[in-house]
């Protein structure tokens, strides 16, 4: 007589692929925790207000304070750099240092599960990180708007478009060599510096606007700057920020159930 | 008829420190030069994409809000008053991740020292292979940005060739003090916990803004830290400005170069004789 | 004047209060091939380092090639050719370029060098892969790399800690069969294992060591031959039953050890005492009768199992 309801595996699966990666984060709880409190806390202080200080001195920015302008795409950068390293660091342990992915395939969990429950357990992570630096921001005195809470919504959607990517991305690599070095030079710094973070992206010239564009960076700080401040953005606008990143989520969530199934099940 | 490595390692008996050393810190440069040619270079040119990334986002775009800066010697631009201190901070950067990630990995994991260490060679020889390789990579990176700023029109005269040296000077010093802590890190946690410094260091010693935002007690720790002294010799040197302030930036890092060559050699002869 | 290329009188070796290698004596003469038999923790890797002048012996002598290696440590190091526990070939080269920086880090020329691979290739049958990178390589692989590595320098004495542990069978078999090629050419070597077997194969002559101290020294055979009976009874009873047997067993043969799963009844022959307790009426579950081995050379020095 078996003890294990098989059904009952197979409905909530993804489940406990999310609460095995949960448990192995609440490990590093302590180090989580500092992370998401004073990364955002040092770039507030020290871009927001020492450079918000010349800035301010000058002509100021879309007529708020630059802290205020700087605020949703430092919550949007910190949940997307938050949600990469979350799907990331364990995919490449899955399948390859550790080869949990493996031992979690004889067992009755499929790979689509095991894709779905890192995800879901990135984006328990990020909410964490979010919910924090957005007290942090309101402590700063960057937020105005009575709509301000929504920006935590608006940057958890970014952190979930680039994990979805990620996780298609990682589960690609089997050779690790400068997979790093290649996503951080050239993906996450770029995108950092280039999606209007720091300041208007319409500042940049048109062809550099372009990456903004495909960076779900910009388009969560775009939603967020309208929920944080009178920052006017039209209705069709709105709609296609949505529409970009809920498109990213969409195909990076399929790419990574056909990438982990043909690694695991073949 | 070549000479054998016995009659190779005779040689040099009862010559300078014949116990750690054996004359030969270029065969480990070579061995680097080989692992770069085929496959590392991705990860070495790429790191000089950084710094040239920031430039161009903090000095054009948010230069454009921020307008000049006054500076002791006049008004400059954003992107030429942001420029130095993040040639400083990329010496700073490529010099300790070669001194201590890749020399963690070959101490610890790879234990491609424990390899060196079995032939003829001497811990002295490691060491400063080790170190002159991340010097010739701080001095490429350094040669390519000040290339760049003088493309973009942020140097304005002669004395702005001083930057590759200061650059180098500033990437010695965090070279041989990242590779003495890194000799001491047992895991992978401490390393970071040693990063961690690093962030702040990096937001904080002036490289985006004038010290003045901060108050005095402020200013004074952060003109005790590394990079801000670094950020200042790069700084003073562009400017072609020889004072006193110039010699004690550069005494600060002639300090941390012997002190991090002392502890390194010491600590490598410890592990591999103990 | 000794004539011994290695000479060890009271080495010791203690960390702090935990004594590690504990005033032993022993002599390895030149084309010999020598080893060093005893568990994990015996000091046998420990003895090995401060012969290969990486590590600094705590009191007693030690000559190499009659060097100090206090004194002489790189010059005695350009004798040596040394194949540590675990591999440490560099994992960013490739193979040929592994043996061509190693023999760099001796000084070695490069054309000297050159000339050199393709015959250490030929030898750790890597040829085909001069241009792999390490990290492709198997396990075996890796490890005949690493011995091949080690020869660049043309050593007078090789190393070798542990060389099979972690091999499968077959690649075992392939580098007992290159290093008794290099027997054959009179390089001296220089062994660790706890495995009797590799013990048997490739040593004229051993030292048993357990915590720090040397049991007994001879060749295996003759260490089998003093230490044991030409013939071990293998029996099993079954777990629960194991220990009331022994009683019963104990006057009919020469020794007995038992083990967690099984006797061991020592012989002369060992089919006849198979005889004698079935004669008794007693009837194991299973029975084998084997040769004597270094095993049981162990066993009687030291009442413990080589590999626990």
């Amino acid at each position: 007589m078996s003890t294990i309801n098989i059904r009952k595996v197979s409905r909530f699966g993804t489940l406990h692929v999310a609460e095995a990666r949960i448990r192995n984060m609440a490990k590093w709880a302590g180090i989580i925790f500092f992370a998401a409190v004073i990364n955002p806390t040092l770039y507030l202080v020290s871009i927001g207000i020492g450079v918000g200080s010349l800035i301010d001195a000058n002509k100021g920015v879309d007529g708020v304070s630059y802290l205020t302008f700087l605020a949703p795409a430092l919550l949007a950068s910190a949940a997307i750099q938050g949600s990469s390293d979350e799907v990331i660091f364990p995919t490449m342990a899955g399948f390859k240092w550790e080869r949990t992915f493996f031992g979690m395939r004889s067992t009755p969990i499929t790979a689509r599960q095991i894709s779905l429950g890192l995800f879901i357990a990135a984006m328990v992570r990020t909410s964490v990180s979010v919910v924090i630096y957005w007290i942090a921001l309101y402590y700063f005195g960057a937020l105005e708007s009575s709509t301000a809470w929504l920006a935590m919504p608006a940057a958890l959607f970014a952190g979930a478009a680039m994990a979805a990517v990620m996780l298609a991305l990682a589960g690609k690599i089997e050779k690790e060599d400068f997979f790093f070095t290649i996503v951080g030079r050239f993906i996450m710094i770029p995108m950092f510096l280039f999606s209007g973070t720091f300041y208007p992206l319409s500042q940049m010239p048109i062809f550099l606007q372009f990456f903004g564009w495909l960076s779900p960076l910009w388009h969560a700080t775009e939603i967020g700057r309208y929920l944080t401040y009178d920052y006017p953005v039209s209705g069709p606008a709105l709609f296609m920020h949505f529409f970009v990143l809920s498109a990213m989520i969409f195909i990076g969530l399929t790419a990574s159930f056909r990438i982990f199934a043909a690694r695991l099940e073949k | 008829m070549s000479s054998t490595a016995v009659e190779l390692s005779e040689r040099r008996l009862g010559q300078f420190g014949d116990k750690y050393f054996a004359g030969r810190p270029q065969q480990v440069l070579l061995r680097n030069w080989i692992s770069f040619k085929s496959s590392a270079w991705i990860a070495v040119v790429s790191g000089f994409l950084e710094p040239v990334l920031y430039l161009l986002s903090f000095g054009y775009g948010v230069g454009a809000l921020v307008g000049n800066i006054s500076t002791t010697t006049g008004q400059v631009s954003y992107a030429a008053f942001i420029a130095p201190g993040l040639l400083a901070s990329s010496a700073m950067n490529g010099a300790l991740l070669d001194s201590t990630w890749n020399v963690f990995f070959k101490l610890n994991e790879s234990r491609l020292y424990n390899a060196m260490l079995a032939t003829s060679l001497g811990p002295l020889d490691v060491a400063l292979g080790e170190i002159a390789w991340a010097l010739m990579r701080g001095g490429a990176y350094a040669t390519a940005f000040t290339i760049i700023m003088s493309a973009l029109g942020l140097i304005t005269t002669w004395w702005g060739i001083l930057a590759i040296p200061a650059a180098i000077i500033v990437a010695f010093g965090f070279a041989s003090f990242g590779m003495a802590i890194t000799s001491y890190m047992k895991s992978h946690h401490q390393m970071n916990f040693f990063y961690i410094f690093l962030l702040p260091m990096f937001l904080f010693s002036g490289a985006f803004y004038p010290l003045t935002v901060f108050p005095g007690w402020g200013q004074a720790i952060i003109k005790a830290l590394p990079l801000r002294q670094g950020i200042e010799l790069v700084t003073r040197a562009m400017a072609g400005e020889f004072s006193v302030h110039l010699l004690v930036n550069v005494t600060y890092f002639l300090v941390m170069i012997c002190v991090g060559l002392f502890f390194t050699t010491k600590r490598l002869n410890a592990l591999f004789m103990k | 004047m000794t004539k011994s290329l290695i000479h060890a009188r009271g080495l010791t070796k203690t960390y702090g209060d935990f004594v590690a290698v504990d005033g032993i004596d022993f002599d390895v003469a030149k084309g010999e091939s020598f080893g060093f038999l005893g568990p994990n923790g015996a000091g046998k890797s420990t003895t090995m380092r401060i012969i290969g002048a990486t590590s600094v012996r705590t009191s007693g002598t030690l000559t190499i090639l009659g060097k100090d290696p206090e004194v002489n440590g790189p010059q005695i190091r350009a004798h040596l050719g040394v194949v540590p526990q675990q591999d440490n070939l560099d994992v960013e080269l490739t193979v040929s370029e592994n043996i061509f920086i190693y023999g760099r880090y001796f000084g070695l020329s490069s054309s000297f060098i050159n000339k050199k691979i393709p015959e250490l290739l030929e030898f750790a049958q890597l040829e085909e892969k001069k241009d792999t990178k390490v990290q492709a390589l198997s396990g075996g692989m890796k490890r005949r790399l690493t011995i091949a590595r080690s020869l660049v320098s043309e050593p007078d004495i090789l190393m070798l800690d542990e060389p099979t542990t972690g091999l499968d069978p077959q690649a075992r078999h392939i580098l007992w069969d290159r290093l008794f090629r290099l027997k054959e050419q009179g390089v001296t070597l220089l062994i660790t294992t706890h495995y009797m077997d590799e013990a048997e194969q490739l040593c004229d002559r051993l030292i048993v060591m357990d915590k720090g101290k040397i049991m007994a020294e001879n060749s295996p055979a003759q260490l089998i031959k003093d230490y044991s009976t030409k013939e071990v009874l293998e029996v099993r009873f079954g777990s629960d039953k194991n220990h009331e047997m022994v009683e019963i067993l104990r006057p009919l043969a020469e020794r007995i050890e038992v083990l967690p799963d099984r006797i061991l009844l020592y012989a002369e022959d060992g089919e006849h005492l198979l005889e004698q307790i079935a004669a008794k009426g007693i009837h194991p579950n299973t029975s084998l009768v084997r040769r004597s081995s270094l095993e049981d050379v162990f066993l009687r020095l030291t009442g413990r199992s080589l590999v626990e």
